[in-house]
């Protein structure tokens, strides 16, 4: 299943790799007591959170959640205001208001930022492809959302929503396998988060979560058939969470060959495989892209450690919109 | 008697004309905004069709309108609160109904955990309005008669309002349209039909975060809001005829509370009484208390009381009912009470 040329492929495996580098500088920086508050790792999750954005057009929107990382970067957050963010600095999205990927909001990129109560980004995600709809406008909205997340009523009823109103809407569901520390099993008595999809009307697909080409031939599809009047879809991901819930968690609670095993099928590594095989890129590339994406991120680093913190006479600043 | 040509008489005559009710004023100040703005919708259980919602504010909007804008809605207030939400970061301003304000609840995290704090975090502005049906008196029942605005005061980035007459109805509702926050609009139902009153046909907007003077006292000072407005004005009238002069404070807004007009009457008065349905302990009354005792205290001639319902859920049954509510001879005998303390 290909959707996406050779060069668009490259260009994926960058922001894969940014977002990889950025995830690693962040745990790194979290471990070595550089941080603020905690942190998410989505280690595992590139192939779904820059394979899915990138199907997206400028227009638009999306409403990412704490593993999507690489949605961020890919709608045009920058890993400067990004850590700027997660250090709570004048500087971060939401200067200061909210923690780590928490509340990265930029209208002007296409992005609602999330709220930890999930899935609350669901509604207005769907609420904006019904604004959509209304105005009829060829666009289209996505919704990430854990399977965690995909046992709340809130979930159900925005699936049903959306099968009724036949909202441009498309809904990214990363199966990591974990809520926290709870299994799939103890979570749902289903094999497959698709068939709570299909309940409600809405088209469901099954997808690798860590094959880019996967993710992104099947999103553009639910994408293309939204815009054109088609009505929703749910893509279930399969992936692995790698990492621990966030920073502080060892996660002891994951048999450990699980982990091995999807660490074999690292989405990366796995993408470079392609390459090789495929003949895409010289070694030399990889490389080359690799130290482009240590510089970037070295950079951020630099910013955000020497932005200024916020001013607490700014503290009831924007409660209100004027 | 009346000079050929002066707009006396035909005022009175077009005024009469103008009385609506409280039901009324609302649907024309939606209707009204509506005509004058693409961007609102409604959105809510049952608002479409013949039908137009459990009280028939929006009958005949979806002819007028279209079905595009009158958004009938499967029950789910988490998910089309939330929708409200994102449709309002788009730029349109959703009127929201919920059915009962009782029912408000089941979508309390859309409101308070996302639209409310999403201005603050990262800057986009939520203009929506929920019109919660509120308040009691006619036995409707524990979940038919609850008055939840403490809740929303709570909460920051809301504005709650809660008008008392036909005119702060449509008034208000003017003006939380036009907000660029999300306002939770109380409408109180024991008004709906009951109550008429004059209402400008132009819209007039009442400015959130004022409060109005219902009546103008010299003695004691009730302030209050909604329905017990009325019954606050009834309670007045009968102490008058003992020489009792009471000012009564029709709040408007609770969030942001009018703090000066509350102040100004009580200094005037120095005894204050705080008058609402919904139940006492940590009611919008309790913050009203706590304002006069920090900002007033050396004006004070008697301690500030408060009526408010009592700490159960609203009972059914007439008797029950009853008991919950402050009544009038509760609120004129309070009155009296601060009067000789
Ligand atoms: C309504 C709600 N309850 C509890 C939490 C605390 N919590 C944060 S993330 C999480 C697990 C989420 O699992 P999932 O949706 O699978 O996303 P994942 O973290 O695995 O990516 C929990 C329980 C929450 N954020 N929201
Ligand atoms: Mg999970």
């Amino acid at each position: 299943m290909r959707s996406l040329s050779d060069e668009e492929l490259i260009q994926v495996y960058e922001w894969m790799k940014l977002t990889r580098v950025l995830d690693d500088r962040i745990v790194s920086l979290w471990k070595q007591g550089r941080g603020v508050g905690s942190t998410f790792s989505g280690r595992g999750h590139e192939a779904i959170a820059v394979g899915a954005s990138y199907a997206l057009g400028p227009d638009d929107v999306v409403a990412p959640m704490h593993r999507d990382l690489g949605c961020y970067l890919v709608r045009g957050i920058t890993p400067r205001r990004i850590l700027a963010n997660q250090l709570g600095r004048a500087t971060g999205v939401t200067q200061g208001r909210d923690a780590n990927l928490h509340g990265i909001g930029d209208l002007s990129l296409g992005i609602i930022g999330f709220v930890s109560h999930l899935p609350q980004s669901m509604s207005p995600a769907l609420g904006a492809a019904m604004a959509f709809l209304y105005r009829e406008e060829p666009r289209v909205s996505m919704a990430f959302v854990g399977d965690g997340s995909s046992s709340t009523g809130l979930f159900h009823e925005v699936l049903n929503l959306a099968a009724v109103q036949r909202a441009p809407f498309v809904v990214v569901v990363e199966n990591n396998r974990y809520a926290y520390s709870t299994p799939l099993h103890q979570q749902m008595a289903i094999d497959d988060i698709a068939d709570r999809g299909q309940a409600h009307g809405v088209a469901a697909e099954i997808v690798d979560g860590n094959d880019v080409e996967a993710v992104h031939a099947v999103t553009a599809e639910a994408i293309a058939r939204a815009r054109s009047g088609g009505g929703p879809s749910l893509i279930e991901c399969k992936t692995m969470r790698m990492h621990g819930h966030a920073i502080h968690d060892g996660a002891e609670y994951v048999p450990a060959e699980l982990l091995v095993e999807w660490e074999r099928r690292d989405p990366i590594a796995h993408l470079e495989k392609i390459f090789f095989e495929r003949d895409i890129v010289e070694e030399a590339l990889i490389e080359e892209i690799g130290q482009k994406c240590r510089r970037i991120v070295d950079d951020a680093v630099e910013y955000a450690e020497s932005s200024s913190w916020p001013d607490p006479a700014s503290l009831e600043e924007g409660v209100y919109a004027p | 008697m009346t000079p050929n040509g002066s707009s006396g008489e035909r005022s009175v005559a077009s005024e009469e004309d103008r009385k609506l009710s409280y039901i009324e004023a609302i649907s024309e100040a939606l209707r009204e905004e509506m005509r004058r703005d693409e961007d609102i919708i409604v959105i809510g259980e049952d608002v479409g069709g013949e039908f137009g919602g459990a009280f028939n504010v929006t009958k005949g909007f979806e002819d007028e309108f279209g079905r595009r804008r009158i958004l009938n809605m499967p029950m789910t207030e988490n998910a089309f609160i939330g929708a409200a939400t994102g449709m309002a970061l788009m730029g349109l301003r959703p009127v929201i109904e919920v059915q009962f304000a009782d029912f408000i609840t089941s979508g309390y995290d859309a409101i308070v955990q996302f639209a409310a704090t999403n201005h603050y975090r990262w800057g986009g502005a939520v203009p929506w309005v929920i019109r919660a049906p509120s308040d009691g008196g006619i036995s409707s029942g524990p979940f038919h008669s609850q008055n939840p605005e403490a809740w929303f005061m709570h909460t920051p980035g809301l504005k709650v309002v809660a008008p008392a007459t036909p005119a702060d109805a449509k008034g208000l509702l003017l003006s939380a349209i036009r907000d660029n926050n999300p306002v939770i609009y109380f409408e109180s139902k024991p008004l709906y039909r009951s109550l008429k009153g004059v209402v400008p046909e132009e819209g007039i907007a009442i400015p959130i975060g004022q409060a109005r003077v219902a009546r103008e006292g010299t003695d004691v000072t009730i302030v209050t809001y909604g329905a017990m407005v009325h019954e606050s004005l009834k309670a007045a009238e009968e102490i008058s005829s003992q020489g009792i002069d009471t000012e009564i404070v029709d709040l408007r807004t609770l969030k942001p509370m009018d703090c000066e007009t509350v102040l100004a009457s009580a200094r005037k008065t120095s005894r204050i009484l705080i008058v609402h349905s919904a139940n006492r302990l940590v009611g919008a009354g309790a913050e009203v208390a706590a304002l006069i005792a920090d900002e007033a205290f050396e004006s004070l001639d008697a301690p500030v009381r408060r009526l408010g319902g009592r700490d159960v859920p609203v009972p059914f049954s007439p008797p029950l009912e009853k008991a919950y509510r402050p009544s009038v001879d509760d609120i004129a005998n309070a009155v009296k009470e601060l009067v000789t303390w």
